[in-house]
């Protein structure tokens, strides 16, 4: 008997498990309904947790209830498999660690843990987290639930997929390139690449260590506050967390928006860039100016440089990070590395070899401080800045797959916020004629998580693009 | 034949005593024997995930040990990581600083010229290999208690001519450690390790050779003299033949009493050095640098100056016991106790503890100025006393004074060791009562 609880919002579920009118075992029972009906077609998981054990946390979860219980006490979620989760199998989607079971938990696993939150399951990726498309998985690839002819998008296709056909409120991403907002914007799901050092990184799998950063994906800004205020913070665990104070987030939702100033990069919306993605975001543009934000156009020329930029730094990290996978302590050994893996640590180790760091990696940092740079001057006079997330909607499988240099400039709106570390908000903001979801991003200053809560909250509470549910196992 | 002179370049690794790793929070045992395997976490083992967090203290250390041997401390400072495969290096690479390291310069003289120094960084240890046989099978077995431990290397410009110029450095530069107080600089435990770039020139010739050979397994200043003698040696021969050694590492073989080639450099290796995105830069203010001088423990040269002032020491007496910082502790202690019981001087002291360094250094300082005072009393021996104890002695060891009287004159010990077994008093007062004795 399926009541749909996993529709409401995570404050309404912890509003009305408080009042006991819900119980945890019936939401955890709820999210195994839908996985069992979804799974054996869209694959967004690659490990789920043994549903009597999910359900003794429940149990558990209910008994154990007080009123000044955290939100997130008693609620199911996932995460994607790059996060190291004590006793529970972690393989980055790579055959390689294929049976690795850790030792010690990831920091946000610890953190959701300790509010009470249940984890049912590692979610499906590109292994090590190199792809846009979760079809380098060495796991049965993720389908887009809109479509199942088509990618879920990536690197996190998995835990996008399981938000969007909503087996949970939420999902911890990986972000790294564009990794969260990618796939949350093929699956039309909101989701937030943090300002990096806000979450810790520690017990998350390091594809390239100055670029990645953990954080929620849900079905709306609100969720991700949530998440957000209970795993934000520094950790000691990791060097370059940040000590800079957490917001409450969840205030940002009330925050009006009236005279907050968006820029709009006109860079951004030139050829290369879907029509119907454009005409979304002009729409979402009109309704921010409706909302009392100011809205102007400013140009960034940087972009186009932001792809060569991020191949160097990220494969150049992913080959140093990569080189414990020899075989010899971990199950399998390097020959069960992708294609798109081997690219990127032969590419890597190419620009660090003598002789070429200079020229390469050296290159790339001093570009990357003019990035820096770049925004800074932008986010000092502007609250956030009006970016697409994807140059097209979500194709059909192996289209990115044979075609690598079209996957990496997939990423072309989303690596250089890696690079320069500022955090971002996407969220959906249309449906293409073939009823694919369009997303947007609104990036903002170092720490400015807030202001974008307050920003996408708005959004949302005058659209409803983020309340259509694909129909998933029937497509 | 040609003269020859040795260049030498010597590399320094010393391991710090902190209470836990450099980059986790797993204690930092030296001790040798114990269970491989327990002092281990996620970080030092490297396992997926894991991120290293600098050693605060480690990095204060280091940066102290600078400033005792005269380096700039770089205002801006980061670690890298070194790139290689081996069983005991569990990352694949090693976090070590590559283009900005703690500490730039330095110098440590010697009586046969200056010894500058390169430069002094800060890494992590690797683990340890163990080759074995297993229920019948040839097994390399890795422990990984030693993975994460703080190392400093010191790294010295090729100024060394002489391996009695090197062991007079590397003593000096032991000391200099100890008395930081930063590390046991222990060599058989590893905690110090010498490895010695080795090259020949014609003297008088100033360009640097264009080989050089480094020498690894060295664990005492014994060694490393017998290894740089050896290795002169082979490389004059090979010189003189008209051929150039071949760049590569040798071993010290302690039972060939040679050194025995390990491994030849074929090029630069290329460790794929980069920054460490792990862990963010470092910055020093000058005030934190002064703050940390301010905290540098008296060296064994300010130590000899205040005894010979405050104490009215002898050189020889500082020498004698400003051997360890240990040692120095104990001496000073004793002193305290010695002026607070009786007349017995510093000097007193030293004299004692110098010539019966095992036996009482472990007392405590009172049970040591009690003792002392108690086996002074017997000094009140009178001549006649002496004397007749040293008839008998030399009566019962008639060979002994034959064979001293036929010029062997070293078996005079032999005979004060006699007196000495029946009167504990002064060996310099019996040697001289014993010559008097024997040329009558």
């Amino acid at each position: 008997m399926n009541k749909n609880l996993l529709d409401l919002s995570i404050l309404e579920l912890s509003e009305r498990l408080k009042t006991k009118s819900i119980s945890s075992v019936e939401l955890v029972t709820e999210s195994y309904q839908r996985m069992e009906a979804s799974e054996p077609i869209i694959h967004a998981a690659i490990t789920i947790r043994d549903k009597k054990e999910a359900l003794g946390k429940a149990k558990n979860a209910d008994e154990t209830r007080k009123t000044d219980s955290h939100p997130l006490h008693g609620i199911p979620y996932v995460v994607k498999d790059a996060y190291l989760t004590k006793g529970m199998r972690t393989t980055a989607a790579s055959k390689i660690l294929d049976n690795y079971i850790p030792p010690y938990n990831a920091t946000v696993i610890d953190r959701l843990e300790k509010c009470g939150a249940i984890l049912i399951g590692k979610m499906n990726m590109d292994a090590w987290g190199h792809g846009a498309s979760t079809e380098n998985t060495d796991y049965p690839v993720t389908k887009n639930p809109w479509d199942t002819t088509r990618s879920a998008g990536g690197s996190g296709g998995g835990p996008a997929a399981a938000v969007a056909l909503r087996y949970v409120p939420f999902a911890i991403g990986e972000d790294t390139g564009g990794s969260i907002r990618f796939p949350a914007s093929w699956c039309g799901i909101t989701a937030l690449k943090v300002t990096y050092g806000r979450v810790s990184r520690y017990g998350a799998i390091a594809y390239a260590s100055s670029l990645d950063s953990v954080g929620p994906t849900a079905k709306t800004t609100e969720d991700c506050a949530v998440v957000l205020e209970a795993i934000a913070g520094i950790d000691p665990y990791d060097a370059t967390s940040s000590p800079h104070p957490v917001d409450k987030y969840v205030q940002g939702i009330k925050v009006s928006i009236k005279g907050k100033r968006i820029a709009f990069p006109l860079e951004y919306y030139k050829e290369g860039l879907d029509p119907e993605i454009k005409t979304a975001i002009i729409k979402a543009r009109e309704q921010f100016v409706s909302l009392g934000a100011i809205v102007e156009d400013v140009f960034m020329p940087l972009l186009e440089f932001g792809v060569p930029v991020y191949y160097i730094l990220a494969p150049s990290e992913t080959s140093s990070n990569l080189g414990r996978y020899d075989g010899v302590r971990y199950g399998g050994t390097r020959e069960l590395f992708t294609k798109e893996t081997r690219r990127r640590i032969l590419t890597g180790t190419y620009a660090l070899s003598s002789g070429y760091y200079d020229a390469y990696y050296k290159k790339a940092q001093k570009a990357r401080s003019v990035f820096i740079q770049n925004y800074t001057e932008i986010l000092s006079k502007y609250d956030a800045i009006l970016s697409p997330v994807t140059t097209i909607s979500a194709t059909k499988f192996g289209e990115l797959l044979d075609d690598p240099v079209t996957n990496m400039m997939m990423d072309v709106y989303n690596v250089t916020v890696n690079i320069v570390g500022v955090p971002s908000l996407a969220l959906p903001c249309g449906f293409t004629q073939k009823g694919l979801p369009i997303g947007m991003q609104i990036i903002g200053n170092m720490y400015g998580e807030k202001t974008l809560v307050s920003l996408g909250a708005s959004y949302q509470a005058v659209t409803d693009w983020h309340k259509k549910i694909p129909r998933g196992e029937n497509s | 034949m040609n003269e020859y002179e040795l260049v030498i370049g010597m590399e320094i690794h010393v391991e710090l005593k902190t209470e836990s790793g450099m980059f986790c929070g797993c204690k930092n045992d030296q001790s040798l024997d114990k269970k491989p395997n327990i002092y281990t976490c996620p970080v030092c083992l490297g396992l997926p995930g894991a991120l290293p967090v600098p050693n605060k203290k480690a990095i204060d250390w280091t940066i102290m040990l600078g400033l005792a041997l005269g380096s700039e401390i770089s205002e801006v400072s980061k670690f890298d990581r070194k790139h290689y495969f081996y069983p005991d290096l569990p990352k694949g690479y090693q976090i070590s600083q590559y283009d900005m390291p703690l500490c730039v310069g330095g110098f440590v003289d010697t009586s046969f010229g200056r010894v500058r120094l390169h430069r002094i960084h800060l890494e992590e240890d690797t683990g340890t290999l163990k080759h074995t046989t297993l229920d019948g099978k040839r097994v390399s077995l890795v422990d990984f208690n030693r993975s994460g431990t703080p190392l400093v290397e010191i790294v010295t410009e090729p100024d060394i001519h002489s391996s009695a110029q090197a062991i007079e450095f590397l003593k000096k530069l032991h000391q200099i450690v100890r008395f930081v107080g930063i590390s046991d600089a222990d060599m058989e435990k590893g905690s110090m390790r010498l490895e010695p770039n080795i090259s020949v020139r014609v003297k008088g010739s100033t360009e640097l050779p264009q080989y050089k050979v480094e020498v690894k397994n060295i664990n005492s200043f014994k060694f490393a003299a017998a290894a740089i003698e050896y290795e002169f040696k082979r490389h004059v021969a090979l010189l003189e033949d008209g051929k150039i050694p071949v760049q590569e590492t040798r071993g010290w073989n302690e039972d060939k009493n040679a050194t025995v080639s390990q491994r030849v450099k074929e090029g630069a290796s290329d460790y794929r050095y980069f920054p460490e995105p792990d862990i963010p830069p470092l910055r020093f203010s000058k005030e934190y640098i002064n703050n940390l001088k301010s905290k540098i423990p008296e060296s064994a040269q300010e130590k000899a100056q205040r005894y010979i002032n405050e104490y009215k020491l002898s050189k020889a007496q500082c020498v004698g016991v400003i051997t360890t910082p240990e040692f120095s502790n104990i001496f000073e202690l004793m002193v305290v106790e010695g002026t607070k019981t009786s007349g017995v001087t510093a000097s007193d002291v030293a004299n004692w503890l110098i010539n019966k360094k095992s036996s009482m250094a472990n007392l405590s300082p009172e049970e040591f100025i009690t003792k002392l005072i108690e086996e002074s009393k017997t000094v009140a021996v009178s001549d006649d006393e002496l004397n007749k104890i040293i008839k008998s002695v030399l009566f019962e060891n008639e060979k002994a004074v034959t064979d001293y009287k036929s010029g062997k004159e070293t078996v005079i010990m032999f005979l004060v060791g006699k007196v000495r077994a029946q009167l504990k008093i002064d060996t310099a007062r019996i040697l001289s009562a014993l010559k008097k004795e024997l040329i009558s």
